[in-house]
């Protein structure tokens, strides 16, 4: 019995790019990537809906302003679907990938030495793309709204959470979308190579402040609405 | 018996040049058409296997373990030794050639081992070039220390791990021609015969030890490199599978068998705990240069080490030996410790260990030195024992390391079976009956890099080797004798496991044919072993059958061959009237109790020929000349 | 001290195999973990059944033969250590072990805990070494490699090829293992011509293998006994986003032929 080569590694008539992202790691650096605008997405989006503790004037003037800057709207719409796509592409490729590659499992495993976020990625991934898509069925088109009015962010918002089951749901999305954020951060750097015995730990401690700032951040809103903070 | 050494004639300095410059070369495009089988990958295997296929030959790798990386050069932890003098102390060629020779206590061949430190040097060369990574100094280039009491420093090292990073080194090399298609590896795969046509090896029969499949190969050579026997005493450094049975199988089959009864004990291991005790560690022996050997002055003394006063301890070494103290060669340490022990002075449950004490040196040099120098060591010590040694003594005793027996053969590296080559440790070469720290690294990668490809291409290149294949009689018959005594083991379904009769045979071995050796305890030991394997043979019990994975039937097969080795090693231990370098009989020896050596008589290498089943081993003795080293008595008073 | 130990047995490649109770009956502390199943195994062996098949040789912690779960942690509890040097002093008196093989597609089962790891020799066939055929090399000194860079090469280079980082990984990831052989050979200056295509090659071989990718989880370094870390892991990253964008294909070509 002699060994048997798998066929190795780089076939060298395919597209750079393709050849690239064959490769899990490449893979990985596209996730790593349209994570990373995914999350200037994300702290933008925040920035813009905390402004509705300063009343509805301000953050229905922001509201107006994007409408009426439609290349900036588009233009982000579009990064942030392209975006969107790859990371699941990859993220469901990835997971595919997993699943193969043990194919029985084991009787008893310990992970203690992992966090729960590293290894629920791809499920606190999925509840976020569910939430996305009821979220603008919610906001942006109004579908799940009876009184939707397009012209007023702030109003809509307030009504929106003043229902607690839509407010608990979005208290739940947020806090896995920091639970991703939290393990995302750091393992974006570990991904695109960036790992030193002293920025690393720096790196994780940034990480999980940053998950922490922005799941607050937004869960302020829909308690703030119940708590009586915002109203109309 | 014809023992041709094939020394080449004229100054020992031009020996090996001559020697190359007189063989002839295979045509470089006929070497594809050459297939070599090479069994045992680690530093000898690895090596030879990689620089064959390099040139051009057809290669098919050998080793039992499920990686070549896991042959077991990959535990030397000291060093490797090499002429480099980067140290500006007066190292050189001559100077480690004349170390070994003296070190090997006048019982090895002067030409093979002025080979091998000429060679010395182009081994670092290769291992920095393929990244290993040795350690350095700050200004980037390569660090030395002096090992072994050596009085230069020439020991070339990565960390602890220095016999780790060399096969990875060569196993790299190796992979890099498994790529290429040069080299076809099997691992997991047992050399159980070797089988000779016409008088040449032509190729052996094996076992796929993971689908049970008994498999012959052809070739036009066959090389083996299957390490050392010193599991013959079932406790050792050694890894548990290293075995004898590719060279006992290819001994029965007409390779002399040299000194089998040269093995090395090891001063610095942690001494055993316990029956049920796998194998010995091996603490570096560097542990020796900060480290008091002492034990108690009173037989009996059983209280612990902190409440024996100074005044109540013997600091044996430091007290016989007061020059060299602590540091004097492994067997002059190994021989007094096992003596204070049988004065019933040894420490430890069992009363088989003597301590090794560092509370003064770290009251002389701090605990922080201590550490920086041996913390990994400590840290290891207090893994398997559970003490802590920086607070109570370290307690050490010997064991079986190295045996510098071996196959015989040429300086070609011939058996006297045409064809059939051995490097490594498992040949007899080069340290004759002692080897020296840090040597036997050099000698397995200096046989493999750099001796083998010449010598082989000099065979093929003369020999008229017939085509065949494994249709012939003989590969037939080996295989059919091979499943015999498969079978046979399988069939005795007794009553005592392979494991337990491997623990007697060690226990035999180790008091009569181990540190001090007698003509009487030699003789009870022939009859103890004869009489354990007609004991085996009728009551050992193995689990499973012939098929798939059967660890218990690799185990009874390597017994076996351990039962037939032992005893040929007690009869060239018995037939070796004087004492040298690890072979000590308590008959020959000073008034003060050191080796004396017989350099009248026994100044020859005992090449013994397998005598048949239940027959006589036939001894052959090749003379040893010593031209530049003049034999001398040690003394390290 | 009297144990429970629950082992996987499994008789051959095609076997489903099933978790099997024993007693460890008088288990001395002094003893490691291996030669506590060596009596288990004897008395299975006389009293006429099949002895438990667990890779091993050395039991120095070196050789990487060695490796399975217990409790479902690679190499057992104890940090930095091969199940070779695991000594049963961790355990006390009743303690229940879950006794597993690695477990990866990479690493069919041969029998019982031991597994075949070939696959990890093929990832270091596909560019794990320095192309330097013997009798070539220059003088030993003639490359000089900076002290902390040799170090640093010297602490991935002591990866013993165990395979434990890819049982405990959640995705049965092998970045640990060939990050430490890329990392190795990386950071010396001999390693620096093939570095690129090494990577390239590497990672792909790893694929190949069926081993899963890397999600930055971290349970590897926890019980690699070489404590290898996840920086290697960065680095592979590294040459290879480097090599994947910056090499020249004909170039290229040409080198893997
Ligand atoms: C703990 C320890 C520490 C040491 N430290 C040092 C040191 O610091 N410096 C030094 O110079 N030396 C040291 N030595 C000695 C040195 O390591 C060995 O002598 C040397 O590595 C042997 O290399 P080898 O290639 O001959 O054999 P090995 O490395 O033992 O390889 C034997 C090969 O043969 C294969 N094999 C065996 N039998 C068969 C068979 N029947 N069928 C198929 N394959 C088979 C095995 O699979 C393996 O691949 C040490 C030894 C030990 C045990
Ligand atoms: C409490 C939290 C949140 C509130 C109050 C909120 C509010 C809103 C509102 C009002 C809009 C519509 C804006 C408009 O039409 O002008 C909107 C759009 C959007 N939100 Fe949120 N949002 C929240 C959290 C999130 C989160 C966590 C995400 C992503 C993970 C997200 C992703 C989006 C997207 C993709 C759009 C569509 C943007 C576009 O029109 O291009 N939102 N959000
Ligand atoms: C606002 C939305 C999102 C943001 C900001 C975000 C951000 C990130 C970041 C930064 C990473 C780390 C990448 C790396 O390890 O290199 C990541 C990983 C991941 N994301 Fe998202 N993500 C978002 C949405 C999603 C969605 C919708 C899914 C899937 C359905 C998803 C699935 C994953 C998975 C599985 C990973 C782990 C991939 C891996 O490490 O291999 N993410 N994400
Ligand atoms: S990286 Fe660690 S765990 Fe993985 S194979 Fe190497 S030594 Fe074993
Ligand atoms: S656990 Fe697995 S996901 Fe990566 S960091 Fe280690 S290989
Ligand atoms: S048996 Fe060699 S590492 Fe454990």
């Amino acid at each position: 019995m002699s060994i048997q080569m798998s066929s190795t590694a780089v076939e060298s008539h395919r597209s750079r790019a393709s050849r690239f992202y064959a490769a899990p790691v490449g893979k990985k650096a596209v996730m790593a990537v349209t994570g990373i605008i995914l999350f200037g997405f994300v702290v933008g989006h925040l920035a813009g809906n905390l402004q509705i503790f300063e009343g509805p004037h301000k953050l229905d003037s922001y509201a107006a302003f994007l409408k009426a800057t439609p290349v900036l709207l588009w233009g982000t719409r579009v990064i942030l679907l392209a975006s969107v796509i790859l990371h699941i592409a990859a993220s469901i490729q990835l997971a595919q990938m997993k699943r193969a590659a043990r194919p029985v499992s084991y009787v008893k495993k310990d992970n203690s030495h992992s966090s729960f976020a590293s290894r629920s990625m791809i499920w606190s991934g999925m509840v976020v793309a569910f939430f996305v898509v009821f979220h603008l069925l919610h906001f942006t088109i109004g579908a799940l709204q009876p009184n939707f009015d397009g012209t007023t962010v702030f109003i809509n918002i307030v009504h929106a959470f003043e229902s607690i089951p839509v407010s608990l749901f979005y208290v739940f999305a947020m806090l896995l979308l920091g639970t991703h954020l939290y393990h995302g951060l750091y393992s974006m750097f570990q991904t695109l190579g960036a790992n030193h015995p002293s920025y690393t730990p720096v790196i994780k401690r940034v990480a999980i402040a940053g998950a922490v700032l922005i799941t607050a951040g937004f869960i302020a809103i829909p308690v703030g609405v119940l708590a009586g903070v915002i109203h109309t | 018996m014809q023992l041709e050494s094939k020394i080449p004639s004229g100054p020992i300095e031009q020996a090996w040049d001559k020697a190359r410059f007189d063989m002839k070369l295979v045509n470089p495009a006929n070497k594809r058409k050459y297939s070599v089988i090479v069994v045992g990958s680690g530093l000898a295997g690895a090596s030879a296997s990689a620089t064959l296929a390099e040139l051009g030959y057809n290669v098919t790798c050998l080793c039992f373990q499920g990686s070549p990386r896991r042959a077991h050069s990959i535990a030397a932890q000291g060093g490797i030794n090499a002429a480099k003098n980067y140290q500006n102390d007066g190292d050189s060629v001559y100077r480690l050639f004349y170390d070994t020779v003296k070190g090997g206590d006048f019982r090895a061949r002067e030409a093979n081992v002025y080979r091998l430190a000429q060679i010395s040097t182009a081994i670092i060369d290769q291992a920095t070039a393929q990244g290993v990574p040795f350690a350095r100094e700050y200004g980037g280039t390569l660090s030395n220390r002096s090992f072994g009491g050596a009085q230069v420093s020439r020991t070339f090292y990565a960390r602890g791990q220095t016999g780790q990073q060399l096969l990875l080194g060569a196993y790299q090399a190796l992979e890099r021609q498994v790529h290429a298609g040069g080299v076809t590896m099997l691992a997991n795969t047992e050399m159980l015969d070797l089988v000779v046509i016409d008088g040449r090896a032509r190729g052996i029969v094996a076992r796929n030890l993971l689908t049970g499949k008994i498999e012959s190969r052809v070739a036009d050579a066959v090389i083996l490199g299957t390490g050392g026997y010193g599991n013959v005493y079932y406790l050792s450094t050694n890894a548990k599978g290293s075995n004898c049975t590719a060279i006992w199988r290819a001994h029965k089959k007409g390779a002399a068998f040299a000194n089998p009864c040269f093995t090395q004990i090891h001063p610095t291991c942690i001494p055993v705990s316990g029956d049920y005790q796998s194998k010995l560690t091996l603490m570096s022996e560097s542990l020796r240069n900060d480290g008091r050997i002492w034990v108690p002055l009173r037989a009996g003394d059983k209280r612990p080490a902190d409440q024996i006063p100074e005044s109540e301890r013997d600091y044996y070494l430091e007290r016989r030996y007061p020059s060299f103290g602590n540091l004097v060669p492994r067997d002059v340490a190994s021989r007094n410790a096992k003596a204070v022990c049988d004065d019933g002075r040894g420490v430890g449950e069992s009363g088989l260990g003597v301590y090794l004490d560092f509370a003064d040196s770290i009251k002389r040099l701090g605990r922080q030195a201590i550490v920086e120098r041996y913390g990994n060591l400590f840290e290891m010590y207090a893994r398997i024992t559970g003490e802590d040694p920086y607070k109570v003594p370290m307690r050490i005793f010997p064991a079986i390391h190295y045996t510098m027996g071996g196959l015989w053969v040429d300086y070609q590296l011939m058996s006297t079976i045409p064809g059939l080559f051995v490097i490594g440790e498992a040949n007899f070469s080069d340290h004759g009956a002692n080897r020296l720290g840090a040597s036997a690294l050099m000698q397995g990668l200096s046989d493999g890099y750099f001796v083998i490809p010449y010598t082989l291409g000099n065979y093929l290149a003369n020999a008229k080797i017939e085509k065949l294949d494994t249709a012939h009689d003989e590969f037939r018959a080996a295989e059919s004798a091979v499943t015999a005594m498969t079978q046979r083991l399988l069939a005795i379904n007794g009553n005592r496991t392979v494991a337990s009769f491997h623990r007697e045979l060690g226990k035999i071995m180790w008091d009569y044919c181990g540190m001090s050796r007698t003509a009487a305890g030699l003789e009870t030991a022939i009859r103890k072993i004869r009489s354990l394997r007609d004991d085996f043979w009728a009551n050992v019990k193995v689990a499973g059958t012939a098929e798939g994975l059967n660890q218990s039937l690799e185990g009874a097969g390597r017994v076996a061959d351990f039962f037939e080795l032992a005893e040929l090693m007690c009869i060239d231990a018995l037939e070796r009237n004087e004492s040298c370098g690890g072979h000590f009989r308590e008959e020959f020896q000073t008034p003060d109790g050191e080796a004396l050596r017989d350099d009248e008589n026994y100044s020859y290498v005992a090449a013994w020929e397998y005598g048949g089943p239940g027959g006589c081993p036939v001894l052959n003795r090749e003379p040893l000349e010593f031209h530049y080293v003049h034999p001398s008595q040690r003394s390290y008073k | 001290m009297n144990l429970t130990l629950h082992v996987w047995r499994q008789k051959n490649a095609s076997d489903k195999g099933r978790m099997t109770r024993y007693e460890a009956k008088d288990v001395n502390p002094d003893m490691s973990f291996l030669e506590m199943l060596d009596v288990v195994n004897e008395e299975l062996i006389l009293r006429g059944g099949d002895s438990i098949s667990f890779d091993h040789d050395c039991r120095e912690g070196v050789c990487g033969s060695c490796g399975f779960m217990i409790n479902g942690v690679a190499h057992g509890p104890s940090h930095g250590t091969a199940v070779c040097q695991l000594h049963m002093r961790h355990y006390k008196d009743g303690d229940v072990l879950f006794l597993e093989p690695w477990r990866a597609r990479a690493f069919p089962v041969v029998k019982d805990l031991y597994v075949d790891r070939k696959a990890l020799d093929r990832i270091i066939a596909a560019g794990g070494y320095i192309s330097v055929s013997t009798g070539s090399a220059p003088d030993g000194n003639a490359i000089l490699v900076p002290k902390d860079k040799s170090d640093r090469a010297m602490d991935a280079a002591a990866c013993i090829g165990c395979g434990a980082c890819v049982a405990a990984c959640p995705n049965a990831s092998a970045a640990l293992f060939t990050g430490a052989k890329v990392s190795h050979l990386g950071l010396l200056p001999q390693g620096q011509p093939e570095r690129a295509q090494r990577a390239l090659n590497m990672v792909a071989q790893a694929a190949a293998e069926g081993f899963g990718h890397c999600t930055n989880i971290g349970e590897c370094e926890a019980v690699c006994p070489k404590e290898i870390r996840l920086e290697v892991i960065a680095r592979m990253n590294r040459d290879f986003f480097k090599a994947s964008w910056t090499r020249r294909d004909k170039a290229l070509a040409g080198s893997e032929a």
